[in-house]
């Protein structure tokens, strides 16, 4: 057991250290990071400072020593906008994300769930085919045009939601749901198809031959098996849903990290893309490595494979 | 794809009416139209795309009052037609996600069959970085190169293949681990052909299929991808007309209501993502049995 933490440990600490070697040599393999460092106009004296001071006119690999061990004390450097470390901006926005993030996911559980029951249950039914339709366009809508689409009927035709901020429990529903959208159609294909593997299950059928309501035995034998990989999806999604908020954060002006993100790129303030980039992959990395922990947990087959 | 469809068709002569029958013919007849009308586009377009006359700015479309038959479906913020953009949208769509995919593809299934064939140190260092790769969510990681790099068609289509071709690589070293391990290979290995020789013609034509159909399916997110790119600003730079700069563009419009600007560029973009969804989960299951799972 020691052992297999241990090693996928070890994993996702290759993976951390790739992700980050990655985005280093990105931005050393694009151009010059001083131009990157300064802000925009600045004059070719400038440019030199900031390449001394950051010391970009040294080795690569004496850079590459720098960049981590400023990663490793949680050292991000500073915004040119704000003028304050990244890491307390980054730290500051988080919550507005978190609770975007979790409206989302409670509307994706709401809609994904129940139709994906609905579908496994009259599996080929007119249900089912709907519910195949339904998933196909959460995947084939962008999540942006969603929201703009929102924001026409609700804001602009019938003025029942504002457009955009925060602050209101009424802002967080478009964006939310804008989010949630794409979700949902996952969340509904894996309850089908999970609910569809449980429900040939012997004990199922045990259920049924004791002679148990149909209702009984699809909510309370099949149902609890049938969403444990839905929640387990459901759980890396949540971090996955914090990280690509950054297209409806910036249609609804939502003060999340995708909007922090956004601003990086409009500004040209390169410590916050970096930034941003680098926690985000971070962060699905902890979840894998949590995921595959408890399932190691849970089920010994998994500990002992390679 | 048309070309793998005539494929399956003809190895399967007694088949072909029922294959026939489920034959995707709404995915394809979108998709060739939308080619048809990015490859005609000098010629269907109305107006020039990407110039304007500033005293026809935001004119709704023709059916609506204030609209004139000049404009079919109105104008945008600098007097721009918004159905020449639309039609010019198609071809940046086409050929950036065409292209990307196609990258992408190529380099995801080289390393793929490397990694799963060869193994030991090499199969360590390519999935080490595929997974780490794919750790990040494609649409940040993404936006990420995308602004380093700066703006610019070339670009996005280099960004693209970077950020997707890990999806190949693992799919595709999957199955070359089951397939190094039939018969047929080990019979080349005992017939002296050489690793090279081995991937390139006895493992790589077996998985072309799953390589097609992992495209098809891709090409939906890539193109939904270039939109947000270009719609965040670092795709497509203006005042090409692309789809995701259009809606873009449109947010200008939106909250005096005028939804010719958001809704129609949307639209586009959902047909051909649609088709091409469409149209991918009916090859998964005729091409590739193995991948129904996926």
């Amino acid at each position: 057991m020691k052992k297999f933490i241990l090693r996928r440990l070890g994993y996702a600490l290759v993976s951390l250290t790739l992700l980050s070697g990655t985005i280093f040599v990105f931005v050393r393999l694009t151009g010059d990071p001083a131009l990157l460092l300064v802000e925009p106009g600045a004059s070719k004296a400038d440019v030199d400072a900031v390449r001394e001071r950051f010391g970009l006119d040294r080795p690569l690999i004496v850079q590459y020593g720098k960049f981590m061990s400023g990663l490793v004390r949680g050292d991000f450097g500073q915004s040119f906008y704000y003028r304050t470390p990244v890491l307390e901006l980054y730290l500051s926005r988080l919550p507005n994300s978190l609770l975007l993030a979790a409206v989302a996911m409670s509307f994706s559980l709401l809609i994904g769930i129940p139709t994906g029951i609905l579908a496994a249950v009259r599996v080929n039914s007119w249900w089912d085919r709907a519910g195949r339709i339904f998933a196909l366009l959460g995947l084939s809508l962008p999540s942006f045009w969603i929201g703009l689409v929102l924001i026409l009927f609700f804001s602009v035709y019938l003025g029942w939601l504002p457009s955009s901020g925060s602050g209101t429990a009424f802002h967080v529903l478009m964006p939310a749901f804008a989010l949630g959208w794409y979700f949902a159609a996952s969340h509904m294909r894996l309850t089908r198809s999970s609910m569809l593997d449980v429900l040939g299950a012997e004990y199922v059928k045990l259920a049924r031959l004791k002679g148990l309501p149909e209702r009984r035995v699809i909510v309370k034998h099949a149902l609890k098996n049938a969403l444990i990989p839905v929640l387990t999806l459901a759980g890396i999604n949540l971090v996955i849903m914090i990280n690509v908020a950054v297209v409806v954060e910036t249609v609804f002006a939502w003060p999340g990290i995708g909007r922090l993100l956004f601003e990086g790129i409009s500004f040209r303030d390169f410590p916050i893309v970096q930034a941003t980039v680098l926690l985000g992959g971070s962060m699905i990395v902890f979840v894998n490595l949590l995921v595959d922990v408890l399932y190691g947990v849970i089920d010994p087959r998994i500990r002992y494979e390679r | 794809m048309n070309a793998s469809t005539a494929v399956v068709l003809a190895e399967a002569p007694r088949r072909a009416s029922r294959r026939l029958a489920s034959f995707p013919m709404v995915p394809v007849a979108i998709i060739a139209f939308i080619v048809f009308v990015a490859l005609g586009a000098n010629v269907l377009a109305p107006h020039n795309p990407e110039v304007g006359s500033l005293g026809m700015r935001f004119k709704p479309p023709a059916w609506q009052a204030g609209g004139t038959a000049q404009y079919l479906l109105g104008t945008d913020h600098l007097g721009r037609d918004v159905l020449s953009r639309l039609i010019f949208g198609a071809r940046v769509s086409l050929v950036v996600g065409f292209t990307a995919v196609i990258v992408a593809g190529l380099l995801g299934v080289a390393l793929g069959i490397l990694a799963g064939y060869l193994g030991g140190w090499v199969d360590e260092v390519i999935m080490r970085l595929t997974d780490s790769w794919l750790a990040l969510p494609a649409l940040t990681f993404a936006i990420f190169l995308a602004a380093v790099m700066g703006p610019s068609e070339m670009n996005i289509i280099i960004v693209l293949a970077a950020v997707y071709w890990t999806r190949y690589a693992r799919v595709i070293r999957g199955e070359v681990l089951s397939l190094k391990e039939r018969e047929f290979v080990r019979l080349a290995i005992i017939a002296g052909c050489s690793r090279l020789t081995i991937m390139r013609r006895h493992i790589l034509p077996n998985v072309i299929n799953s390589a097609v159909v992992l495209a098809t399916l891709m090409l939906g997110v890539v193109i939904v991808t270039e939109a947000a790119l270009s719609f965040l600003g670092v795709g497509v730079p203006p005042p090409k007309p692309a789809w995701g700069l259009m809606l873009a563009d449109g947010k200008r419009g939106l909250m005096a209501g005028y939804w010719w600007l958001t809704v129609l560029p949307g639209l586009c973009i959902m047909l051909l993502v649609l088709a091409a969804n469409l149209l991918g989960d009916w090859l998964r299951v005729k091409l590739d049995p193995q991948l129904r799972q996926l």
